[in-house]
């Protein structure tokens, strides 16, 4: 996406730009994603993509992701197969569920103008 | 606004939620007039194989061992102000559930309380084990081995309304979908036809804004600095207001914490869903992709725009099986060099579960580095540097049939006392039986859902 205006652009974790929730099915998540900002829907589209969102969970084995768009809410939600190691049933993991895997993906990094940001100070370029 | 609204509150998302969270709920809604509903959902995914094992061994037993506790608070002045209970606590044996709380009514001294019971979620009374297991698994896992302990069908809504009609003041359900607990009432009170498929799609998307208590209101939410939520110990559990129409207004219990905002909203309806257009349940599938999100007033956001569609043409079920052992045991690094010491530690245990001779999958953790977000492999702890000093926590973990040799694995970790790398502390240990479920979809023909009234001593 083109931002013509004089904005400065952030590096920052999507913690700093959005907020979202994990659900389990099986061996499968769902994660929400909800911007803090409206305006960064289209941000978030073009950034957080089914390629970048299973390269990030790749440590974890997601084999498919699937991304669902809310425009009107505005949200995503992500549903990312395989990821849970067998889920509640054989996984040897802690988080058995993948209850805290929301806040692995809001770590993943993006560009987004700092009006849309909460804390632009802590903004890494 | 024509006609009626229903009050329904949410006093319990999960088997092991607060037990005391009804009691503000029914304190509010005494305080309103119409028709109010007290929901508790309590019943996970392995919950009710524990309970078939429990009505196995006792007859008597198999209802939710939460019961008695999250009822007994709240049953007096529920009765006495005409609120309606209805919840999934019958686990695997309602009828025991309902004599239970019949007995309880008896002891708070309550006259006259019908108790009512929903059966035909147990699939195992129409279906073979060999039936049951030829149904291919969903949710990508596989059927799995093992002794089948339990399988249920998620039960849609018009049973508990026909329960309603029969004039119970609690309903006491086993495997239903969660949704149904709020659906059920919306259908009796505002006459709803589970034709009316937007209707129920408004029931069923209330039942799930609902169904997991405090999520709703500022619970799972709360993220300081980012998601503050106020007086956050005290939080409120969630009361729905529905209209005829299916206009749903989200608030709280009066006088607690918590929150109810346009975000705790969204994080909850979006809550264990895959395609928002086409969230599938008994009665409705929903399509929450058009719903509009108001904040109407402090903590009450109205929800309206749910469509519903045609509800899909099978019933999903949860097969459960014994699952084999699981063993595990953690121990502590701390101070200068640990993280050496904890992954020497990690080392011997290695050696050691080798020289047991077995071949049982082996997960290490190390907690102060990544673990959670690390597969099994530990791919990711491997990719950076960590601290040579700090405080680490070593986890190890297995799982296999044998309980014995589960123990003996487990044991390793307690041994690192003596044999293990310097300064080790704080060991805990246990070996825990398994659970394993599966998920499989079965002709809606093979499934009768019906209610009844429980006598006293019948």
């Amino acid at each position: 996406m083109t931002d013509t205006s004089t904005r400065r652009v952030l590096r920052v974790p999507l913690h700093e730009v959005a907020h979202g929730r994990t659900g389990d099915k099986g061996n499968r998540v769902n994660i929400s994603l909800i911007p803090y900002r409206d305006e960064a829907f289209p941000y978030l589209r073009e950034q957080v993509t089914e390629a970048a969102v299973k390269k990030h969970f790749a440590a974890k084995g997601a084999s498919t992701v699937t991304r669902y768009e809310l425009p009107t809410f505005p949200a995503f939600n992500f549903v990312i197969d395989d990821v849970l190691e067998g889920g509640v049933n054989g996984a040897l993991n802690l988080d058995t569920h993948g209850k805290s895997f929301a806040f692995h993906l809001l770590a993943m990094e993006v560009d987004m103008p700092e009006d849309f940001v909460l804390h632009p100070e802590k903004g890494m370029r | 606004m024509s006609g009626k609204t229903v009050h329904i509150g949410c006093g319990a998302g999960f088997a092991g939620d607060r037990w005391d969270a009804a009691v503000p709920i029914v304190a509010t809604l005494a305080t309103r007039d119409g028709p109010r509903y007290l929901m508790y959902e309590t019943l996970a995914e392995r919950t009710l194989a524990l309970a078939q094992q429990a009505k196995i061994e006792d007859p008597s037993k198999g209802y939710s061992p939460y019961l008695e506790r999250i009822l007994r608070p709240v049953l007096a002045q529920a009765k006495a102000a005409g609120i309606r209970v209805v919840s999934n606590f019958g686990a695997a044996n309602p009828t025991a559930g309902a004599r239970r709380i019949l007995e309880m009514a008896k002891e708070e001294g309550i006259a006259g309380l019908k108790v009512a019971v929903v059966e035909g979620d147990d699939l195992t009374t129409v279906m073979s084990e060999g039936d049951i297991r030829g149904h291919k698994a969903v949710e990508g896992l596989a059927m799995p081995e093992g002794r089948m302990v339990a399988a249920n069908v998620y039960l849609g809504a018009q049973a508990i309304a026909d329960a309603l009609a029969m004039g119970a003041d609690v309903v006491v359900v086993g495997r239903c979908a969660d949704p149904a607990l709020a659906l059920g009432p919306l259908l009796h009170e505002h006459g709803w036809s589970l034709d009316d498929l937007d209707r129920v799609a408004a029931g069923t998307m209330t039942g799930h804004l609902l169904e997991c208590g405090a999520q709703v209101t500022g619970g799972y939410f709360a993220d300081p600095g980012y998601k503050d939520v106020p007086d956050f110990g005290h939080v409120g559990f969630p009361i729905a207001e529905v209209e005829a129409d299916g206009t749903v207004t989200i608030t709280k219990a009066d006088n607690t914490g918590g929150l109810v905002s346009h975000r705790t909203v969204k994080e909850q309806l979006l809550y264990e869903m895959h395609d928002p257009a086409n969230y599938l349940t008994p009665d409705v599938t929903l399509d929450i992709t058009g719903v509009e999100i108001a904040e109407v007033g402090p903590d009450r956001v109205r929800i309206t725009g749910a469509k519903g569609k045609q509800q899909p043409p099978t019933l999903k079920a949860t097969v459960s099986f014994e699952g084999g052992w699981l063993g595990e045991g953690e121990i502590t690094y701390a101070g200068p060099n640990a993280r050496r010491r904890a992954e020497l530690a990690i080392d011997v245990l290695r050696t050691r579960v080798r020289d047991l001779g077995t071949n049982w999958p082996l997960r290490f953790d190390l907690i102060g580095t990544v673990s959670t977000f690390d597969g099994d492999g530990g791919d990711l702890r491997a990719a950076s540097d960590w601290d040579a000093d700090g405080e680490y926590r070593v986890r190890m973990a297995t799982k296999g049939p044998d309980k014995q040799l589960a123990q003996w694995i487990a044991d390793e970790v307690l041994s690192l006392y003596c044999s293990g790398p310097a300064g080790g502390g704080g060991v805990r240990h246990r070996i825990a039986p398994q659970i394993t479920t599966a998920s499989i979809l079965v002709d809606r023909a093979k499934v009768t859902a019906s209610a009844r009234l429980v006598e006293e001593n019948a």
